[in-house]
């Protein structure tokens, strides 16, 4: 099939961007869309143009590396799936397909479809883990987990931190990425002495970082290709509000003075 | 010719670890944090060796090519990770695993490294879930575990089809923590492309930063590789685009041997090739094999749909074969078979190059809802990549290169021929032989992270006398001026074809001629052709763009420089062992399609020392010693 792609390409962060229209022929329906830009990529080259830069590594919806805006859509138009899952069967011959990269300004643009999404592992830093070091942990099965509280942390343990849920947000809100993590973590008995902390750290980096509020608009969920509940927000606000009123000046250290 | 001074501990198996542990030098914890590791990877060896040392006091710095750590390829393996907890009273033990393990890598590794990895396999369980990793659990709050390919126990762990992800962010999130304490410098979006040598040392690396293209030396008192496998030598693969063998093969030709190249894991549940455009091969979870069965039609031709053949004309070939095994059977064997079957003109869907693996027996006996539960995820995505739905039709699956066993060859203690560079998880060679089984490498990658680089590397420490070098050194320089001139190099060919055409090129060469089976005149062959692929290469090859930016047509163009040089010795390696053993099959060597070891002439691991531009390499061998187990013939008959 044939395909119009309108393409942002931007040279650097600094350097002003803008759409460019390629056209394609031969687009097999059983081509990612990924390999669908590999495709554009070797027509470029051999034209004598740069290629798109565009971020990607496993290409089976695991890595998170994906990321593309298609026709303002986080993924394009499949549900719960990445964009290296997104196949071209999802278009049909003649369709003009506008492709974005993710847009919030805490992640910065690096080119075209690139941007740097540092942010969430700075995140991730505040508090998103369990204190433990190598060595000397207690034989597996003394933690007793109920199979139902497994499966609902690994329900949110899935966030593939692709920031999608941040794109498709009006607001730039990175809610349910970090709602994601406070939940993995704080359904777990493993998680529990820190509980206040990593949701007091979390959110409090996430502001930080320049991602917006929460407005419960719910575009998160429609985007995210593991399909990440916005209950998580629910239960991150919850843990957030609870670990505020309990939060308590600095002890003083012992020697300290 | 190289000194391979394994270092296997003496004394009784079971302890070798243990005294070992004891009899090595320790670091004063004051003066831990004086030393300085370089870590290149932060996939599961990667990041738990990282967050390891610096819990332990050590400074880090860590090196991705990602955006994050989070990102490395680890987290796409999804079945399982094996620990011989005996928690389902199967009769598994640290010594069942270390003997099915070995039997598993054809009798092809080394006793000592492998009995340490199924002794640690067990602390690798507790701290994962001390982290935090959400395995699957029983109704009781107990792990549940499952069997996996190959092993007649039910020793994995798993997180649905995520293991690897979950283990991988259990490490990463380990990581990060160490980063926040500032134990640990990241350095992300900066690939490594050269070890630098000191007097014979390891002492740092230079790497690229691939937003800027800035060149920069980092000195350190030890260097750890956790670069991952090199599958992508055959451009079709269950790898990730980005997974590469740089660093290792840079490293390579500054003195680290190369073993055992040649040993590469097909896995034979992928999602057939569709198409010229394709990129990659996406495996469908071993774990599958456990409920579907495999079959093709008896008669050759036969292109009615699957439903319109009758059982009585459907040949579920590894169940007549291996009946003990039946579709259990190890990767190399369930991979050969359905190559055999395709050879022989019975292969289904298009090109004929697929077998069915088939649901209805077990959908019939268990119901849609049990498979949709263990396997749901694993069918959605086979229905978005083919348009089929398993649940209605069997899936097509083909075997595809996925792992390779093949690695830097390393000592007891981790470290290369490169005194100081210690080389950890897949990109070391040194516990899975032959034919590694399934949910054994993110076992070998966080055992070699989390349980034995710290020590190891502590031991190197304590015990070398190290001048004080920085990155104005010389050498540090040197190394610099050569990237710089291999880039404007890339850069100035202006030829006519791009990275990936070559690389595609080279992929379909090792396949055909390297890939399952292998033989004399085709390895020969390919000699000849990857060493053409090479000077064109050199003439003729298209890298666009500029050194000073984002540019991954530049990045690329080092890494497949790389892999056609790797592939060469690949094939050398696969020429040379002029027997069949676990992936490795010469097709010269075999017992009616059975792989025929040699174990008079071939029990060891060929380490491959580079010998300068154009000039053969050299072989090394160290003998493989087995005190323990009895060499016996494979039958999974």
């Amino acid at each position: 099939m044939k395909i119009t792609l309108n393409v942002w390409r931007q040279p650097a962060s600094s350097a002003p961007g803008k759409l460019e229209t390629y056209d394609l022929d031969g687009v097999s329906a059983d081509m990612s869309f990924l390999e669908m830009f590999d495709m554009l990529n070797e027509k470029l080259t051999l034209e004598g143009k740069e290629p798109v830069a565009f971020a990607h590594d496993c290409r089976e919806g695991i890595c998170g590396s994906c990321a593309m805006m298609i026709n303002g859509q986080a993924h394009g138009p499949w549900k719960g799936a990445a964009t290296c899952q997104l196949h071209m069967r999802a278009f049909k011959d003649g369709d003009i397909i506008t492709v974005e990269p993710w847009r919030a300004s805490p992640f910065p643009i690096v080119k075209d479809l690139v941007v740097n999404r540092g942010a969430f592992d700075r995140i991730i830093q505040a508090g998103g883990y369990v204190s433990v070091n190598t060595g000397g942990a207690r034989d597996a099965n003394e933690i007793l987990i109920g199979k139902d509280v497994v499966e609902e942390a690994m329900d949110a343990a899935a966030c593939i931190g692709c920031g999608a849920c941040v794109a498709a947000c009006p607001n730039a809100s990175a809610a349910l990425f970090t709602g994601a993590k406070i939940t993995h973590l704080g359904l777990l008995p493993q998680g529990q002495p820190e509980r206040d902390k990593r949701a007091l750290g979390m959110v409090e980096q996430m502001d930080l970082e320049g991602f917006g509020h929460c407005t419960l608009t719910g575009e998160c969920q429609e985007a995210c290709p593991k399909e990440i509940s916005i209950d998580v927000i629910k239960r991150m606000n919850r843990d957030y509000l609870a670990a505020s009123a309990r939060r308590q000046e600095p002890r003083a250290v012992a020697g300290s003075g | 010719m190289l000194e391979l001074n394994a270092k296997i501990p003496s004394g009784p198996l079971e302890q070798k670890w243990d005294q070992h542990k004891f009899s090595m030098k320790l670091v004063n914890p004051a003066n831990k944090r004086k030393h300085h590791v370089i870590v290149v990877g932060a996939g599961l060896a990667g990041a738990s060796a990282a967050a390891t040392m610096a819990e332990l006091g050590y400074q880090v710095s860590c090196f991705v090519y990602h955006d994050s750590p989070r990102r490395a390829h680890s987290i796409a393996a999804q079945g399982g990770i094996n620990a011989a907890k005996n928690y389902q009273n199967d009769g598994d033990s640290v010594r069942r695993l270390f003997y099915d393990t070995i039997k598993g890598g054809d009798f092809r590794a080394r006793e000592a490294n492998v009995y340490r990895l199924a002794q640690v396999s067990v602390n690798i369980i507790d701290q994962c879930v001390a982290q935090g990793v959400p395995f699957a659990r029983e109704y009781g709050g107990l792990l549940a575990n499952r069997s996996f390919g190959g092993a007649q126990v039910s020793r994995t762990f798993y997180a649905r089809g995520q293991t690897g992800q979950q283990l991988l962010i259990g490490a990463y999130q380990a990581l990060e923590r160490q980063i926040a304490l500032k134990k640990v410098q990241m350095y992300t979006f900066e690939e490594m492309l050269d070890v630098v040598l000191v007097d014979g040392y390891a002492r740092g690396i230079v790497s690229r930063n691939l937003l800027t293209g800035k060149i920069s030396s980092h000195a350190a008192d030890a260097v750890v590789l956790a670069t991952g496998g090199y599958g992508n030598v055959f451009y079709l693969s269950t790898n990730a685009m980005y997974s590469n063998v740089t660093a290792s093969w840079r490293a390579h030709k500054k003195g680290a041997a190369f073993a055992n190249p040649c040993y590469t894991q097909i896995h034979p549940t992928c999602i057939p090739v569709h198409g010229e455009h394709q990129s990659k091969l996406t495996l469908m979870s071993e774990s599958l094999r456990n409920d579907g069965r495999v079959w093709v039609p008896k008669a050759r031709g036969d292109n009615r749909p699957p439903s319109q053949i009758p059982e009585s004309e459907r040949d579920y070939y590894l169940e007549r074969k291996y009946p003990s095994f039946g579709n259990l059977a190890p990767r190399d064997i369930s991979s050969r078979a359905a190559k055999e079957a395709c050879d022989d003109g019975r292969g289904v869907g298009p090109g004929g190059l697929g077998v069915y693996l088939d649901f209805a027996d077990a959908i019939k006996r268990l119901g849609k809802a049990t498979i949709a539960e263990r396997y749901g995820n694993l069918f959605d995505m086979y229905q978005r990549i083919t348009d089929e739905n398993p649940y209605e039709v069997p899936m097509r699956i083909y075997p595809a290169v996925h792992y390779t066993m093949g690695g830097l060859w390393v000592d007891y203690n981790l470290m290369s021929t490169i005194p100081g560079l210690h080389v950890a998880g897949e990109a070391n060679f040194s516990d899975h032989g032959a034919n590694r089984l399934g949910a054994s490498a993110l076992m070998q990658g966080l055992a070699d992270g989390y349980f034995v680089l710290p020590y190891t590397i502590g031991d190197f420490l304590a015990g070398t006398k190290l001048a004080k070098v920085d990155n104005s050194h010389a050498e540090f320089r040197a190394a610099e001026e050569a990237i710089k001139a291999q880039t404007k190099q890339f850069l100035s060919i202006k030829g006519k074809r791009t990275v990936d055409s070559f690389h595609k090129e080279l992929g379909k060469i090792m396949w055909e001629y390297c890939g399952m089976a292998r033989d004399r005149e085709g390895l020969t062959k390919a000699i000849g052709l990857i060493q053409s692929l090479k000077d064109e290469y050199r003439q003729n090859v298209n890298v666009p763009g500029s050194a000073d930016s984002l540019n991954q047509a530049l990045e690329n163009a080092g890494r497949v420089a790389d892999f056609i040089e790797l592939g060469e010795l690949m094939c050398r390696d696969a020429l040379h062992r002029e027997e069949s053993c676990g992936g490795h099959f010469r097709t010269e060597y075999q017992d009616e399609g059975e792989a025929k070891r040699n174990d008079d002439e071939y029990a060891y691991v060929a380490a491959w020392e580079y010998a300068g531009e154009g000039k053969a390499p050299i072989l090394n061998k160290e003998p493989l010693v087995y005190e323990n187990v009895h060499l016996s013939t494979r039958s999974y008959k």
